[in-house]
């Protein structure tokens, strides 16, 4: 949406198509960046002090501004980060150089062409694609040859294993993902993000919001099913086995740092952004207030959205600080056994549902 | 799960692994990721505890005790100075003996609470290792106040202990076994009927009674595998035939007898055991000098003593012959975490690398001891 | 059984094993080397005795003319009774069968005393150094153990005959 308003101001101004679509791309590229970075920021000082109030503790609290010991540790990301871009670059002897300078950028693709799909508001949407939902999927899954390519380029056993853990685990559960987010695009008969929004609007009963999860029991199941297969799919805890650092020390990343490392940290948040925001516009409603018809216009979007996203990112941290780690096969009797059955049965239900009530 | 022989792959876990509680070396045989055949190799934390012993008086001996086991030094202590006064015959006051069980159950609460926390910590569980780490915060604050040290005391000594008590130490001490208690049910719900908790322990690495009394397993590792042995009842020593607790043993409530599981519970219930036993010795505990029974000048008669007892991992036994000298001709430590990590090779064939730190983990070995 | 009791039935089933020495204490007994795993075998199968437990092998010197010994440390889980067994070794030549295929823990006891001691146990499968490095040089809790100058380059130290560490 964005870029198409874009080039159509540009080419306004001159006749030169080329030049406007890439000036185009840059110029709503860079935001996108900064919000990809700042997400990163921001989400690691929440997790922080999340974590922390989860175990008892105060966390960071010495960075900030202000003259004496800070406050709140308001800074501990931005020192943080400083420090990873001034480390020393280490790229170990043994290594596969190409591949391993290699997949930082291809998993920070995967990401970035992610987020340029999410619906942020009625007009905030850098791309609005008629098949975006598709999209999202398929760029998601970028990722997955990123980090195969870390693991492997290392050379090292522990690298290999989570490169390994981390294929077979998103490759399985991107199934019961994609086949959750089917009934979205069933009960809308649209792939289109905004559309999809704008199918939720109004309300049932008179008091809940129209959303897709509320619609029937089948997509209510759905939601969940997707929520959780993305949390495996962004490699957190209770799935977070291909980094696990009591078993694998650090998985695929175990020889990156620095910057490479800082980039692998990006994507992780990038990512828990986009399943969230795609969760969070097929299911529950979008940019939409969740009270019909209140607070629902113009930077409210925004606002709705984001929040939404930041609850479900919430739950997520939640997770991370309240369940142990699964095992390897117990992850994939989870994802074959349980959940893509139940997905599978879930499009069966919605489809006659739609045909009794729709 | 059986062995499969395919491509093998060596993997080193360790010296430096988060998950090796200590510098220990594991050389696992794998095929992808279930494994054929552990392989510990020892020594990297060796610091000649009983050639030092050989060269020091019996006196000097009790601060290498103390490096030894160091997360339960206490307990360290107490079955050395409990094997030089069988050796000597000789007989401690009573307050001396309730101090020295006080103490040595206060730390074997404090090292249960940091086995368990760091047994949620191997299956990816962060948080109850914090939660029981900031309340053993307050049993090393309690040890801080009476002798002065927080992880290695120095504290028993042959015929008597350092320091006695402070004044309201009796007070501090029941007023934090109040607030101990509803903190283990915190515990359970947190950890320990969590379904992932459960999925991960339950079943894994079954250790059968014959197998762990031919390995010479002990302690909690034994009781989970069933069988009622805990010296504290059936060799009494100092004055442990006093007190009324119950030795737990594993009932493979959620699996199998001697899984995972099992020897995680077990030290969950011995925490609750020994808060009885410190409830009944605190209301119990006579007035008296702790420094009337030690000797001047330490020289026991010839002859040799093996006394074993209940360290939080398991037998802790001192083998001392002496020649008369008031030094040791030769001081042995029998190791509960030793003969825990023999067993280990045993029972995680077959099993995944996830599982073989599971398993690791739940034997709760300290490498200072094994090593010495 | 009283510990009385258990050196009569040893003595009983293998006559003239069990040695007189004045040294020992109460519950220890002495056995000849060359019995050793028959008897081991025999204590640990006979369901009178049943010792299932061994409980820790402790190798001693007992000085530069005495033998080495090794002390074995039994228990009972069934019966609940306990002996000590103490073999004597030449000290130019220290053997005795291993046990460590009949109580499983033998085996790292073994090696450990073997590390220490430099006591052979025939039959081992694996006799290794387990807590010194392989390539380490003599036995170190021997009495007439002189350390090594270096180790790789390293300087070892060095221990004073009765003033304690330098």
């Amino acid at each position: 949406m964005t870029v198409d308003l874009l080039i159509d101001w540009l080419n306004t101004i001159g006749d030169f198509p080329v030049l406007a679509f890439i000036l185009a791309v840059v110029i709503s590229g860079i935001p996108l960046f900064l919000v990809m970075a700042l997400n990163a920021m921001v989400a690691v000082y929440v997790e922080r002090k999340v974590s922390a109030f989860m175990m008892d503790r105060i966390g960071p609290m010495g960075q900030g501004p202000g003259l004496h010991a800070g406050k709140w540790g308001l800074l501990q990301t931005v020192a943080d980060a400083v420090k990873l871009l001034v480390k020393e670059d280490t790229v170990p002897e043994s290594s596969d150089k190409v591949l391993f300078k290699m997949a930082p950028f291809i998993i920070f693709i995967g990401a970035f062409m992610g987020l340029a799909a999410v619906p942020f508001s009625q007009t905030l949407q850098v791309v609005d694609f008629n098949v975006g939902v598709f999209y999202i999927i398929a760029v998601g899954s970028i990722g997955v040859i990123g980090i195969v390519m870390a693991g492997w380029a290392s050379n090292n056993k522990w690298s290999l294993y989570g490169a390994m853990r981390s294929a077979a685990q998103i490759i399985s559960y991107e199934i019961p993902a994609g086949l959750s987010i089917i009934i979205p695009i069933m009960m809308a008969g649209t792939m289109n993000l905004q559309e999809l929004i704008h199918f939720q609007s109004g309300s049932v009963w008179g008091i809940l919001p129209n959303w897709i999860i509320f619609n029937n029991p089948f997509s209510f199941i759905a939601f969940f099913i997707f929520f959780i297969s993305a949390i495996a799919e962004t490699n957190r805890t209770p799935f977070d086995i291909p980094e696990a650092e009591s078993e694998l020390v650090a998985g695929w990343m175990t020889e990156y740092s620095g910057f490479r490392w800082a980039i692998f940290f990006l994507s992780e948040y990038a990512n828990m952004l986009i399943v969230s925001g795609l969760a969070v516009a097929g299911f529950l409603g979008g940019w939409q207030s969740p009270i019909p018809g209140l607070f629902d216009s113009g930077a409210w979007g925004l606002f709705w959205f984001m929040g939404k996203v930041a609850s479900l990112i919430f739950i997520m941290m939640w997770f991370r600080w309240t369940f142990p780690r699964l095992r390897v096969d117990q992850l994939m009797h989870v994802c074959w056994k349980v959940f893509i059955p139940i997905a599978m049965l879930n499009i069966f239900g919605v489809g006659i549902w739609k045909l009794i009530f729709g | 799960m059986g062995i499969v022989h395919g491509d093998q792959m060596i993997l080193n876990i360790g010296p430096q692994h988060p998950s090796t509680h200590g510098v220990l070396r594991l050389e696992v045989k794998t095929d992808g990721e279930i494994v054929s055949e552990v392989k510990p190799y020892l020594g990297y934390l060796h610091r000649c505890f009983e050639k030092h012993c050989e060269n020091v008086t019996y006196e000097q001996v009790v601060p290498y005790t103390d490096r030894c086991d160091y997360l339960a030094a206490m307990n360290s202590n107490f079955g050395y100075v409990v094997a030089m006064e069988e050796l000597m015959e000789i007989k401690v006051p009573e307050r001396v003996d309730y101090i020295r069980v006080i103490m040595g159950e206060l730390n074997r609460v404090a090292s249960h609470l940091l086995a368990l926390g760091v047994y949620g910590l191997d299956v990816g569980a962060f948080t109850p290792f914090l939660y029981m780490l900031r309340d053993r915060e307050r049993i090393l604050d309690m040890f801080e106040y009476t002798c002065g040290a927080r992880l290695l005391y120095n504290y028993m000594w042959v015929g008597g202990v350092s320091h006695d008590l402070p004044k309201d130490f009796v007070q501090i001490c029941l007023d934090f076994l109040d607030y101990f208690e509803p903190q283990i049910s915190e515990y359970n719900e947190l950890l320990t009927y969590n379904k992932i908790f459960i999925e991960r322990t339950a079943d894994v690495g079954v250790l059968p009674a014959d197998v762990a009394v031919s390995f010479g397993v002990t302690g909690p590792n034994l009781r989970g595998s069933g069988v009622k042995w805990d010296v504290r009842k059936d060799e009494p020593y100092s004055i442990y035939d006093r007190f009324d607790f119950d030795v737990p043993t594993g009932t493979g409530e959620f699996g199998t007898v001697g899984d995972c599981f099992d020897r995680y519970w077990v030290r969950m219930l011995e925490v609750k055991e020994s808060v009885k036993i410190l409830r009944q010795a605190l209301k119990d505990i006579p007035d008296g000098d702790v420094h009337q029974a030690i000797p001047k000048k330490i020289r026991p008669p010839k002859g040799s003593v093996y006394r074993r007892t209940e360290s939080p991992r398991g037998d802790l036994g001192y083998y001392i012959v002496s020649d008369g000298t008031p030094v040791a001709t030769r001081l042995k430590m029998r190791s509960p975490a030793f003969t825990a990590l023999s067993v280990l090779d045993e029972i995680s064939r077959g099993w995944m690398i996830s599982d073989v730190i599971a398993i690791l983990g739940s034997l709760d070995i300290v490498l200072g001891e094994i090593d010495r | 059984m009283t510990f009385a009791e258990i050196k009569a039935t040893i003595e009983k089933q293998y006559p003239g094993s069990v040695l007189e020495n004045e040294g020992l204490g109460d519950h220890q007994v002495e056995l000849k080397g060359e019995q050793w795993i028959e008897i081991a075998t025999y204590m640990k199968t006979d369901p009178t005795l049943c010792f299932d437990q061994l409980e820790c092998i402790t190798g001693v010197d007992t000085g530069e003319e005495g033998p080495l010994q090794s002390r074995y440390n039994l228990h009972s889980m069934e019966h609940r009774h306990k002996i000590e067994v103490v073999i004597c070794h030449d000290r130019k030549n220290p053997k005795v069968a291993s046990i460590e295929q009949l109580w499983r823990i033998g085996d790292w006891f073994e090696r450990e005393t073997y590390d220490m001691f430099g006591i052979v146990y025939e039959g081992h499968r694996d006799l290794r150094r387990i807590l010194c490095p392989d390539d380490w040089e003599g036995w170190p809790l021997r009495k007439d153990y002189e350390g090594q100058e270096s180790y790789h380059g390293i300087i070892v130290p060095k221990i004073k005959e009765e003033e304690g560490w330098e």
